[in-house]
């Protein structure tokens, strides 16, 4: 019997060895490749994320040409090139520049990381409560940090912390969501998936009333508009000035997220388990749970509690590459940026010039995936 | 290496789950925990893999005190064949044969040659290496238990624990499994509900009743008619294997207590 070749790779432990010493009972042959269509090595892993990253450059720049004045990407990029470079550009050519270098690009930019951030963030409460069907916004941390956002933002509060107080307000709301839905859906220590995620459901509502009421009872605010704000998502509001923070939280989250791979293989393998392979799972979580709180709460304070991204980002790469989460995370923030920039681009285009809140784009997407996702294998919502 | 369990308890909500037991499994010998349902067996079984902390009591390997260790390294010593081996993700085989080396590993760090041999060797030992490519949640209960004593062995760890490893298995692989337990060299304290299988593969029996250790010893001296009546609540009659000589319990029907 001959084995077919298969390159190795992190976890691929089959061998192109020949040794086909089996018991004489298997006659069964063996697959000749892997089974399911997945990236089975190191290379064609690197390979997808180069290409990946090339599709959502090329995804960034046709996004910030498109809109009510709709630019070439050609004269994009050389916008874009005269902006990185301190080039020149024609006096003719202010107006556009200005559209692009201080409208278009930051909110492009701000789309795509929070689309990364979420997914990633998506990938990782999934393993950590052992659900496929939890992310940020199931479990009520979105919504926690949309409390704590717009309390920040009515009241004043934090108001030494300057241009970070919303980020620290909605971090702050995670936080105290994440842990409220965490020991509200835990019994005797053990955690169970079920409770967790219809615990979250129910807080991410109360949360969500919550927030109405501080908003309608805040004097002379924009009740409608900001609660559609915070509970559907927009980059609307997206700045230069907003960046830096969500970058440098989403990018080095991303990174802690991406060390914590076989972690996460391990406590998505149930706490027995991940105990039994040295884990202690519950100061794991604890890790998590911050580290989660503070990239949604930061993603939150600029973008408001967009849905089902970080719920469908993960199984759609999954689907491809497999249940390895060092192999999930360092493709689902490429997945998940450029499904961003592209929902946020329906976004403003669609009904221009009025626009269209992210969660009505992405539910619209995320909603029937979810349904097929259930119906497929009578889902359980990991409970037994 | 050696294992003891030296006064463990547990109590839990305030229910007395294991009361003072101590059992001593001496380096490569096979012991047997038996027990009626609710006896303690797998919540002794969990402090042994650090899934829980004894209320108190010690659970020594070696020389040294258990909950002195760090997880990580008593890890690379015990595996663990746990009961609750559910997946909710469509990992394959092979990544969680795979998985039984993280604690050997580091953050992400790849499999290194020898260890992906390892990987083969376990999934052919287990008869499980035509299903390397598969989802795990595809798989029949007895397979997926295959799945995770392979990736126990794969651990290469001094002590195995197992709770009741013949659960969905069929007959040959409850025997083959059983025959593998014997012939790996390995300290194992294993479960298991079938006693004529325990009384088969194990050099020493500890029963189990209410939390308390009410006999241990050589199977041949555990297993009698008046034990059985009395923890399990049945009649049975004991006979020796008539090629191996272990003893074999008869079970009557009609006269169960």
């Amino acid at each position: 019997m001959k084995v077919t070749h298969v390159p190795p790779s992190s976890t691929s432990v089959a061998s192109a060895d020949g040794d086909t010493a089996e018991p004489a009972e298997t006659q069964a042959p063996r697959p000749a490749a892997p089974a399911r269509g997945r990236l089975a090595s190191r290379k064609a892993l690197l390979l997808g994320c180069v290409v990946l990253a090339a599709v959502l450059l090329v995804s960034l720049v046709v996004a910030i040409g498109l809109g009510p004045a709709v630019v070439t990407p050609g004269e994009t990029a050389r916008h874009l090139w005269a902006a990185l470079s301190g080039g020149r550009i024609g006096p003719d050519e202010v107006t556009t520049y200005q559209i692009i270098w201080q409208i278009r690009t930051p909110r492009v930019l701000l789309a795509a990381l929070v689309g990364a951030g979420l997914s990633a963030v998506g990938v990782a409460i999934q393993a950590m409560v052992r659900n496929a069907l939890a992310d940020p916004f199931v479990l009520g941390v979105s919504s926690g940090a949309s409390v704590g956002a717009v309390g920040v933002t009515v009241t004043g509060g934090f108001a030494i912390l300057g241009i970070y107080a919303v980020s620290v307000g909605a971090f702050v709301g995670a936080l105290v969501a994440s842990v409220l839905v965490y020991a509200a859906s835990s019994s005797r220590g053990a955690l169970s998936p079920l409770r967790l995620v219809l615990t979250g459901v129910a807080m991410s509502l109360g949360f969500q009333a919550v927030m109405s009421l501080i908003i309608y009872f805040a004097p002379d605010s924009e009740a409608t508009s900001m609660v559609l704000y915070w509970t559907m998502g927009s980059f609307g509001a997206a700045t230069w000035g907003a960046l830096p923070v969500v970058s440098v939280v989403v990018l080095a989250g991303l990174a802690v997220l991406y060390r914590y791979g076989r972690a996460l293989d391990v406590l998505s393998l149930g706490d027995e388990t991940a105990a039994s392979l040295g884990f202690d799972p519950d100061r794991h979580r604890k890790v998590l749970l911050v580290l989660v709180s503070l990239v949604t709460g930061v993603m939150v304070a600029v973008s408001g509690a967009i849905a089902f991204v970080g719920l469908v980002m993960p199984h759609v790469v999954r689907m491809v590459v497999g249940a390895t989460h060092a192999r999930v995370l360092a493709v689902a923030p490429l997945v998940g940026a450029i499904f961003m920039v592209w929902v946020d681009l329906a976004a403003r285009t669609l009904v221009a010039p009025r626009e269209l809140p992210l969660g009505v784009i992405t539910a619209l997407v995320g909603v029937p995936v979810f349904i097929a996702l259930m119906r497929r294998r009578g889902y359980t919502f990991g409970g037994r | 290496m050696d294992l003891e369990l030296d006064e463990l308890s547990v109590v839990m909500d305030g229910r007395s789950l294991v009361r003072g037991l101590s059992l001593e499994v001496p380096d490569g010998q096979v012991v047997g925990l038996v027990g009626p349902n609710g006896s303690g067996k797998s919540t002794a079984l969990r402090c042994v893999y650090r899934a829980l902390r004894p209320s108190s009591g010690t659970v020594w390997v070696g020389e040294q005190d258990l909950t002195r260790l760090p997880m990580r390294r008593s890890a690379q010593t015990i595996a663990a064949m746990t009961q609750d081996g559910g997946i909710d993700f469509d990992f394959t085989v092979e990544e969680v044969v795979a998985l039984g080396r993280a604690p050997h590993l580091r953050g992400n760090q790849a499999l290194s040659g020898r260890e992906r041999d390892l990987c083969e060797r376990a999934m052919d030992q287990l008869d499980i290496r035509h299903l390397a490519h598969r989802g795990v949640l595809t798989l029949s209960g007895g397979e997926r238990q295959r799945v995770l004593l392979a990736r126990a062995l794969v651990q290469e760890p001094e002590i195995l624990v197992l709770d009741e490893p013949t659960n969905h298995l069929d007959v040959r692989h409850q025997v083959d499994l059983l025959s593998l337990l014997r012939g790996a060299g390995l300290t194992v304290l294993v479960v298991l509900h079938d006693l004529n299988l325990a009384a088969a593969a194990c050099d020493r029996l500890g029963v189990l009743s209410q939390g308390r250790l009410v006999a241990s010893g050589a199977p041949v001296d555990v297993l009698t008619t008046q034990l059985v009546g009395d923890v399990f609540g049945v009649t049975a009659s004991v006979v020796p294997h008539p090629l191996t000589g272990d003893p074999q319990l008869l079970y009557s029907l009609n006269s169960a207590r």
